[in-house]
């Protein structure tokens, strides 16, 4: 298999918008380098002629009517915002 | 001294209350006494309603003297893992992210309880956001096995199988996206269902990995589960995953279908790595089985042998990976006092609500669907996944049920594996196949180590077979008294 080993730890962690402490980088790397190195025996297997699997049983277009439905009202939708004012959440500042 | 109800089946105490010798107001109080007696060293529960129960057992009570009780489970309390959605109570996953959350709705499953009079008993403990295979991943408390306070209960549904087992619960739902079940149910010796993928609705379960998550029944006996999975199973136009078909009675089907079976073992899951009493009791199993009158055959399941926790480690993550994205501190869920902006928010609510192994997965997830490793990786994968499917569905062109170990020893020591992630991972070696092909799987007791060790009988079938599963699982059960045994606490 192509793919390298090796995890850039800050990068993915970026992407995975997860500030991690120094002493979770070195140990996640050292870690899931042993994961990466372990999945690295899936190269062994020949899959030229085969296709994926998304879903052990495929089901597709499952379409609903495009009718509307009963939802949570506003107050139960926002029992659990960490802060909320005139049935909205609040948070910080994003447009100057 | 303990009631003499806590450690009766689910069809004992059915029977029970519909001849009205026991009242479900009895029954919910002889729980909450023994929970209260030993729950202090199992710890199964992160919480408990103990009005809220009561108040169902009263309305049950009510219904079943004016002529109106709903079936064989009006009344029985069901312990409830604590990542299924049920109305007004905690829905923590064991997470400090969710550890303040009050889930606004029914899972699809808890309505369905509901509607036949069970009563949702207790947010059962479990591994953060269903990681793990021992419960240690809580970021509450780790869940104790019953049968040595020293040894963990198997995990993710580590509470659920515990409190079975230390006769808190006489039933419980669980998830199992790659074993979380049956592990436990083998660690505990109870009974463990994970049903084919789309049999349960996963609506109002919380999400870890989409394609292979299955809600499924654990209980003290094949005939409980049966039950239980027949009151849950069913299509659900809110889970556009969930599969239209006809559900039987799984409980009828019990006493109709006796066999004999044609049974495979698969050779490649009694080699290296499986403890020798464990591999012990599941061939004792097999020779039962044998006696019977029914056909063993050895099967190969080379690719989901060699391959499955490396395919499963790949898609696993990565759907946790973008499943865990919804929990930024914003709409619901811990968020961070210290973000400076509201970048810097997601950052930080997700440093500070995530444990180590779902910080760790989603680095793994994230890193496998980047660009540049996604098609070594993901796709990959998805394509060996396949080449898995079809070593099972070959196998099935020749025999009814798979037989096997759950795991390849029994429970093992608190604190054994939580250093080294790849253990860990690869004690679901058995298990973790049946997810990626989508089939059902139930682990059954089947003996006991010398240390005293519940040992586990792993039974795998073909897709939508769940009654013909269950009735092989129980012309075992009938023929043995595992079942009957109890840890004393």
């Amino acid at each position: 298999m192509a793919a390298s080993p090796d995890i850039d730890i800050d990068y993915v962690a970026n992407l995975a918008r997860l500030a991690l402490t120094d002493h979770e980088k070195e140990i996640f790397s050292r870690q899931l380098g042993d994961v990466l190195r372990y999945i690295e025996k899936l190269g062994e297997v020949d899959v030229s002629q085969v296709e994926p699997t998304a879903h052990a049983f495929p089901v597709s277009n499952v379409w609903a009517d495009d009718v509307p439905q009963p939802g949570l009202p506003v107050d139960v939708a926002l029992q659990n915002a960490p802060v909320q004012r005139d049935n909205m959440v609040v948070v910080p500042v994003v447009v100057e | 001294m303990p009631s003499n109800l806590i450690f009766k089946t689910a069809a004992e105490l059915a029977a029970l209350l519909e001849a009205k010798e026991v009242s479900s107001v009895e029954l919910v109080r002889a729980f909450i006494a023994r929970t209260k007696a030993v729950d202090g060293k199992v710890r199964a529960f992160n919480s408990f309603d103990e009005a809220d129960a009561l108040a169902q057992a009263s309305a049950s009570d009510a219904r079943r003297a004016a002529g109106q009780a709903r079936g064989a489970l009006d009344g029985m309390p069901v312990g409830i893992k604590d990542v299924i959605a049920v109305a007004g109570q905690p829905l923590t996953a064991s997470s400090r992210m969710l550890a303040n959350f009050i889930s606004p709705y029914d899972a699809t499953v808890t309505r369905k309880l509901k509607d036949a009079g069970a009563i949702p008993w207790g947010r059962l403990n479990m591994d953060e956001f269903a990681m793990g295979s021992s419960t240690e991943n809580s970021a509450f408390h780790p869940t104790c096995n019953p049968w040595d306070l020293g040894c963990v209960p198997g995990g993710s549904s580590g509470g659920a199988a515990a409190a079975i087992a230390a006769g808190e619960a006489p039933l419980a739902l669980g998830s199992d996206t790659g074993g979380s079940i049956r592990q436990p149910a083998a660690f505990c010796s109870v009974v463990g269902l994970k049903p084919t993928y789309g049999l349960v609705s996963r609506y109002g379960l919380i999400a870890f990995a989409s394609s292979l998550d299955q809600i499924g029944p654990l209980a003290r006996t094949v005939e409980d589960a049966a039950m239980l999975l027949g009151t849950i199973a069913g299509h659900d136009p809110q889970d556009s995953t969930s599969f239209s078909t006809p559900i039987p009675d799984y409980r009828a089907e019990l006493k109709r279908r006796r066999g004999p079976w044609k049974l495979g073992v698969p050779k490649e899951y009694f080699g290296t790595g499986l403890d020798a009493e464990v591999g012990g009791a599941v061939k004792a199993a097999i020779g039962f089985y044998r006696e019977a009158g029914c056909e063993i055959r050895e099967v190969s399941l080379p690719l989901a042998a060699d391959y499955a926790i490396a395919v499963y480690y790949i898609i696993a993550t990565a759907e946790a990976s973008s499943n865990l994205a919804r929990y930024d501190g914003v709409r619901y869920g811990h968020r961070s006092k210290e973000a400076t902006d509201a970048i810097d928010l997601y950052f930080k609510s997700r440093a500070e609500g995530f444990g180590p192994e779902v910080k760790r997965r989603i680095i793994l997830g994230t890193h496998v669907l980047s660009s540049g490793y996604h098609d070594a990786y993901y796709l990959r994968a998805q394509k060996v996944r396949t080449l898995i499917r079809n070593d099972f569905m070959r196998a099935f062109q020749e025999v009814d049920a798979l037989l096997a170990p759950v795991s390849p020893t029994a429970a093992f020591k608190q604190g054994e594996k939580s250093s080294d992630p790849l253990a860990m991972y690869l004690s679901d070696i058995y298990t973790i196949s049946l997810n990626l092909a989508g089939l059902p799987g139930i682990s059954i007791p089947c003996g006991f180590t010398r240390g005293g060790l519940p040992i586990g009988l792993q039974i795998i079938g073909p897709p939508y077979e769940e009654a013909g599963l269950l009735a092989i699982a129980h012309a075992y059960e009938q023929g043995h008294d595992w079942h009957t045994r109890h840890p004393s606490l």
